[in-house]
């Protein structure tokens, strides 16, 4: 019994063992006919919502695209994409594991990046140690330029903290010079890395502006009435009213600006106002709201985006970084396309240095962040158009002062 | 006159606060389950009533009738058919507290991918009887107002009902000891399992109210466990006027920081108050002296 037991042992052993050996030879084989491409991203936790509208969706959407036009080409060979997905659970540790995972057992050819300033900085020594692109959009952070000094395998994509503030300080110093506004500010900001650097930002800029802070205070993340701190920023009597917040105070602070009839000439609010659940919200009283990001909603690239998000997602996409997420994930096309292998220290540097073609128009990139970003938006019937910087191709004139709630 | 703009908003905030902790004393210190996924069942009632309002056009408040009682049974159905099993099995609330933990830890996890797969990561918010109201000076939410209106009717009444019925005190009996319980006859599984019921039928009212005016995802679950936990705690574990009075207490305290030192430090506030009262009475402002 032993021994027969013993001998169908060494069989089926040896039978795996083949069986190993050919599915390896299968795997390599079949590595040519697909590009794997990996991610982690916040399904749950506190970076779930954020992740949900505008990277998620636009990497479905991406990869839906690529494979309907029958794949990315490399060679000449057209590569559907496959994909590995993992939730990083909205933490560093888990994001960077996952990685790790991907990259190690896997055996990915491609990583996406997480969502959110926070993940983009964990798992960026871990991708740049193993040698993939890292196309860190949803990233805001004044280190982006030291960064991508350091990492020759990453992008930004957003801008800085400075850039966003000195766009709104800009727009507000024009305002004030033109008479349109007066010169003081109520600002608020929430009390985690985004609402600190853009804060310290735009306290810098807005006294280079002349402007006066006659309110600034900070709030914790999950506050759940912003009332009090709306009260102390009306008392003020400000001509604008500034806030660096995310989503859930976004819109807490419109809505509680309506119920206490808060009409400031300039109201500004952070993370969410580009939203389309801001609109669906607000409705008419989105208008003249004023908040981070913008697109040049009148491209035509740009409107057949809309409506391919809304065909294949259901939803409208935000009007800051889903656009320049999908971009970025041209740009990885393209560059493996005219890299033309899976080489991905020659894509990560072609990202850097070509020229594409995309929806938010011609990308090209200098010392690895794109140089053209939008930094104010506003509501205008129902479309959040980019108003600053003014430069740019495409702004619109800003409506000042906003009407008054209805 | 701002103390009046400091205590009104406070108690309409720690209205909100007492509101999501009402179904947790319940749960937690009658039916002795430490129930972690309670904030995702409380998400899980918003998004009830987002879907109603948004899809039908049902208000909020009509939208109750129908949660609460469908809450209900889904809690009961959840204690009957795993939780009682536990209950039964371990021998003493110390086991009980950590095989519940377990238990509950995996729930979380089933309603908030029922969530996610249902509403996916996004944020959901709709606006409810969001309608200024001035009140001696002090504006205020009538949507938050209805909230701290429940808040006191619905915790009232069941403190009467622990209090003054039959039920009640058998319910308030198996809370101090089960066994004891047992032995004068009350059947201790068959209330306990009402007890969590009702507690998850709190729960309900809590999310379908709170959903008129938070912003919400699939993910936030969590974040109402642990406010819902310290009201709890502080108020006195099972004590359903003590999850009132800490609510409203944390609330004003919160505001009144908010205004007179800096919004900064309401969270710092929060905790430096819950510590102190553990300090001074560590079972809670309500609690029972430890035996």
């Amino acid at each position: 019994m032993f021994l027969a037991n013993r001998r169908t042992l060494l069989r089926v052993t040896g039978l795996m063992a083949a069986a190993t050996v050919l599915g390896a030879f299968a795997s390599t084989a079949e590595a040519q006919e697909k590009i794997r491409i990996g991610y982690a991203i916040s399904k749950t936790g506190p970076y779930a919502g954020g992740a949900g509208i505008t990277t998620l969706p636009n990497y479905e959407l991406w990869v839906k695209d690529v494979n309907a036009a029958g794949g990315i080409k490399v060679g000449d060979k057209k590569l559907p994409i496959e994909v590995v997905e993992y939730d990083d659970r909205s933490s560093s540790e888990e994001a960077v594991k996952a990685i790790e995972r991907l990259a190690n057992q896997d055996k990915v050819d491609f990583i996406l990046s997480p969502w959110g300033t926070g993940l983009n900085l964990a798992v960026g020594p871990t991708l740049n140690r193993l040698g993939y692109p890292h196309l860190a959009v949803t990233s805001v952070t004044d280190k982006a330029p030291e960064l991508a000094k350091r990492w020759s395998n990453a992008t930004f994509w957003l801008g800085t903290s400075a850039q966003i503030s000195e766009a709104l300080a800009d727009l507000l110093g024009k305002l004030k010079s033109e008479g349109k506004i007066g010169p003081n500010i109520a600002m608020v900001s929430i009390a985690d890395q985004f609402g600190i650097e853009l804060s310290a930002a735009g306290r810098a800029a807005f006294k280079k502006h002349g402007f006066t802070l006659a309110y600034d205070k900070t709030y914790p993340m999950g506050t759940q009435d912003l009332q009090p701190l709306l009260k102390d920023a009306i008392a003020a009597n400000p001509d604008a009213f500034i806030a660096f917040s995310y989503p859930p105070d976004t819109i807490a602070l419109t809505e509680q600006a309506q119920l206490l009839k808060f009409n400031p000439k300039i109201f500004y609010v952070g993370v969410g106002t580009a939203f389309p659940l801001y609109k669906g919200k607000f409705a008419a009283n989105s208008d003249g709201v004023m908040g981070i990001g913008g697109w040049n909603a009148d491209s035509p690239q740009l409107k057949d985006y809309l409506a391919r998000h809304k065909a294949a997602t259901g939803k409208e996409p935000d009007r800051w970084a889903s656009s320049i997420t999908y971009a970025s994930l041209q740009v990885l096309q393209q560059a493996i396309e005219k890299v033309g292998k899976l080489d991905r220290a020659a894509v990560a540097a072609e990202i850097r240095s070509g020229t594409f073609d995309t929806i938010i128009g011609k990308v090209k990139l200098k010392d690895g962040l794109l140089q053209d970003i939008w930094g104010v938006g506003q509501w205008q019937n129902g479309e959040f158009y980019a108003v600053a910087p003014a430069s740019l191709p495409g702004a619109r004139a800003p409506v000042v002062p906003k009407a008054q709630w209805q | 006159m701002l103390l009046v703009d400091i205590v009104l908003p406070g108690l309409v905030l720690g209205g909100m606060y007492a509101l999501i902790a009402l179904g947790l004393t319940l749960q937690y210190g009658v039916a002795r389950i430490m129930n972690l996924s309670y904030g995702e069942s409380l998400v899980a009632a918003a998004f009830g009533a987002f879907s109603l309002y948004s899809g039908l056009g049902l208000s909020p408040l009509a939208a109750l009738l129908l949660a609460v009682p469908v809450a209900m049974l889904l809690n009961w159905l959840l204690y009957r058919f795993l939780l009682e099993r536990l209950m039964r099995r371990s021998k003493d609330r110390g086991a009980q507290e950590i095989d519940s933990i377990l238990v509950t830890f995996g729930v979380l996890f089933v309603i908030q991918g029922a969530m996610l797969v249902a509403f996916g990561g996004q944020y959901y918010s709709y606006s409810y009887l969001s309608i200024p109201l001035t009140i001696m000076g002090s504006t205020l939410a009538v949507n938050r107002l209805v909230a701290l209106l429940f808040a006191a009717l619905v915790g009232g009444a069941v403190y009467l009902a622990l209090t003054r019925t039959r039920i009640g005190t058998a319910v308030r009996a198996i809370a101090v000891d089960a066994n004891a319980a047992r032995l004068v006859g009350i059947d201790v599984a068959a209330l306990s399992g009402l007890a969590f019921a009702f507690g998850g039928g709190l729960v309900a009212v809590g999310g379908v109210l709170v959903s008129m005016f938070l912003t919400f995802n699939a993910a936030m679950g969590v974040v109402f466990t642990m406010k819902a936990l310290v009201v709890v705690i502080m108020g006195g574990v099972g004590n359903v006027m003590g999850a009132l009075v800490a609510g409203l207490l944390l609330g004003v305290v919160e505001t009144a920081v908010a205004r007179l030192v800096d919004p900064g430090l309401t969270l710092a506030a929060t905790y430096a108050l819950f510590l102190g009262v553990l300090l001074i009475r560590p079972t809670g402002l309500f609690g029972r002296a430890v035996s």
